[in-house]
């Protein structure tokens, strides 16, 4: 079970992340895109996190589908669409919900990728948020499935978040803007991929820190 | 970094504050958001709406105003605006006959003005969409996006623009429009990297002795580094990729357009310009029109890039219309 609490500390902590990172996904991003990763999504949830305190009475849908909106109209750039649609989409799984069960949970995530992939139409292996994004869920499923806690679970997904990430260092991207360095892009990790696994360490925390 | 700023979490807005200042006749801010619309907003024509980061000034907003755009929205620094900017730019230049979007080939933009065209639709206004990509360095191929937007962009304003101010319907002017980007090629060579304020740094390094082939208009790197050759050998080989993508046969009529990054003085700009005449002369491929200046930049980079736009009657009609826009007449 996830309550409404954890879920709001699990977008606070995220946002702090974004904050703390700011510089290294900037960073990353100025190795094979524009340099700009970083700062946008700090933008954005400088914005979510200004929105959050109005959101305290709503469901947990209505507030990740706030989250989304939100990203949509500060974010920018590929991944406020991107970030953005994957809140909202999570958000429409989860109608009037004020708790969530791990099915709940793992809904809501395979509904974001979902989004993602509508949005950005790109598939795994392409250098994207998607090489963190779709190792992670699996890994949770997977960890669920064997009946293990959640929190245990986004552990597990934590790390195939990592996984992700290196690989896309080993990868040519095909979408984005890193596509056109073309072989020039292998080497450098996806600043996308690298903003999605904190999102996985974001949620690890907020689960650990309600002593699940 | 050394830069006339104040603060790097408002540089875009002070900007745009500025051009408003300037220009109060060409263009108007629409209250509370990042949008520039044409201060004479002209009835019964289809509106064309182009955006893309800051950065790339006199782009976007430098080119509203009659014969090109109507709506610019200049989203944050190399960064697509969001879709609720776009939407509103949409709305506020609507006249009714629709309105054209003219996106850059880059992801972010394409995400970002697809989602505004969506919210536009399901408020009944008719969008149509056309996306440039003239940049001949990137390989059109699967394995990538495909070709970015860049430079022959704003020819895309010009002639579609002028298209729109003849009364066209929507479907003419996006046919002219594709018409254009079918034409258009763009190869880029850069310098020296320009620093984004926010981030603070160059974008990438370059050694005195190094220019960055095939490079974007937002810092990113190119595909390519070599040492840096004279003026007249960096012209021969842009013109020989774009040419070998183009492909003009003798007695064919071009627009040149020599756009300077922003760091880059027009004297050097000339420079490039002469070898590229020169260049175009051997081939007999005439020269119709010439354009050289900073028309999209990437802020502080130094460089520059060549266009060359293959004409037809009607392209060579439209291209010599009357403009009227801060960065741009005819
Ligand atoms: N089609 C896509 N699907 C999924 N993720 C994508 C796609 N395209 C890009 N990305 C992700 O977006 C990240 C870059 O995001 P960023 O915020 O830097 O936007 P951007 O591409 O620079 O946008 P803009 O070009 O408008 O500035 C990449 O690292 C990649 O992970
Ligand atoms: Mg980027």
């Amino acid at each position: 079970m996830a309550t409404k609490a954890e879920v709001l500390d699990f977008i606070r902590i995220y946002g702090d992340k974004m904050a703390e990172h700011r510089q290294e996904l900037t960073d990353f991003d100025q190795a094979i895109g524009d340099g700009d990763h970083g700062i946008n999504m700090n933008r954005g949830f400088k914005a979510v996190s200004e929105k959050l305190p109005t959101l305290g009475d709503k469901n947990i849908d209505d507030i990740l589908k706030a989250v989304g909106m939100t990203l949509v109209s500060t974010v920018g750039g590929a991944s406020g669409p991107l970030y953005g649609t994957a809140f909202m989409k999570a958000g429409t799984v989860l109608k009037g919900k004020e708790e969530l069960s791990d099915q709940d949970v793992i809904s809501a995530f395979e509904e974001g990728v979902g989004g993602i992939k509508f949005r950005g139409k790109a598939v795994q292996g392409e250098k994207t948020i998607l090489d963190s994004m779709i190792p992670a869920i699996d890994a949770i499923k997977k960890s669920i499935s064997e009946g293990n806690s959640m929190t245990v679970a986004l552990e597990a997904g934590e790390k195939a978040a990592w996984e992700g990430v290196e690989y896309t260092k080993t990868i040519i991207a095909t979408k984005g803007r890193a596509s056109y360095l073309g072989e020039r892009s292998i080497g450098h990790q996806d600043p996308g991929a690298t903003s999605m696994a904190y999102l996985f360490q974001a949620a690890k925390e907020a689960a650990k820190k309600s002593g699940k | 970094m050394k830069k006339f700023i104040n603060d790097v979490e408002n540089v875009e807005n002070e900007m745009l504050e500025g051009i408003v200042l300037a220009h109060p006749e060409y263009v108007t801010r629409l209250p509370g958001f990042d949008v520039l619309v044409r201060t004479d907003k002209k009835v019964g024509k289809v509106a064309i709406v182009s955006g893309g980061g800051s950065g790339h000034e006199p782009a976007h907003g430098g080119f509203v105003g009659k014969g090109m755009l109507d709506g610019a929205v200049p989203g944050a620094i190399f960064t697509s605006p969001t879709p609720d900017q776009v939407f509103e730019a949409i709305k506020a230049v609507d006249a009714g006959k629709g309105v054209l979007l003219v996106v850059k080939n880059y992801t972010g933009d394409i995400m970002n003005f697809e989602m505004a065209a969506e919210l536009a639709e399901a408020e009944g206004i008719k969008v149509a969409n056309v996306v440039t990509n003239d940049d001949v360095a990137v390989e059109d191929s699967l394995y990538t996006t495909g070709r970015r937007g860049v430079a022959g962009t704003i020819l895309v304003h010009k002639i579609a623009g002028a298209k729109a101010e003849t009364g066209a319907s929507i479907e003419e002017v996006h046919a002219t429009a594709e018409k254009v980007i079918a034409n258009v090629r763009t190869m880029g060579v850069a310098l020296k990297p320009c620093t984004v304020p926010a981030a603070g740094k160059p974008g990438f390094e370059l050694s005195d002795e190094e220019m960055e082939l095939g490079i974007g208009i937002h810092g990113e790197p190119g595909t390519e580094r070599k040492p840096i050759q004279k003026a007249d050998e960096i012209v021969n080989y842009l013109m020989d990729r774009i040419l070998k993508d183009m492909k003009p046969v003798a007695g064919d009529e071009v627009a040149v357009m020599i756009n300077g990054a922003g760091a880059t003085p027009p004297m050097e700009l000339y420079i490039l310009n002469r070898r590229v005449q020169q260049i175009l002369a051997e081939k007999g491929v005439k020269v119709f029109k010439t354009f050289v200046g900073d028309f999209m930049t990437s802020i502080d980079m130094a460089g520059a890039s060549i266009t060359l736009l293959k004409l037809d009657a009607e392209l060579k009609e439209l291209l010599l219309a009357e403009a009227d826009t801060i960065a741009f007449k005819m």
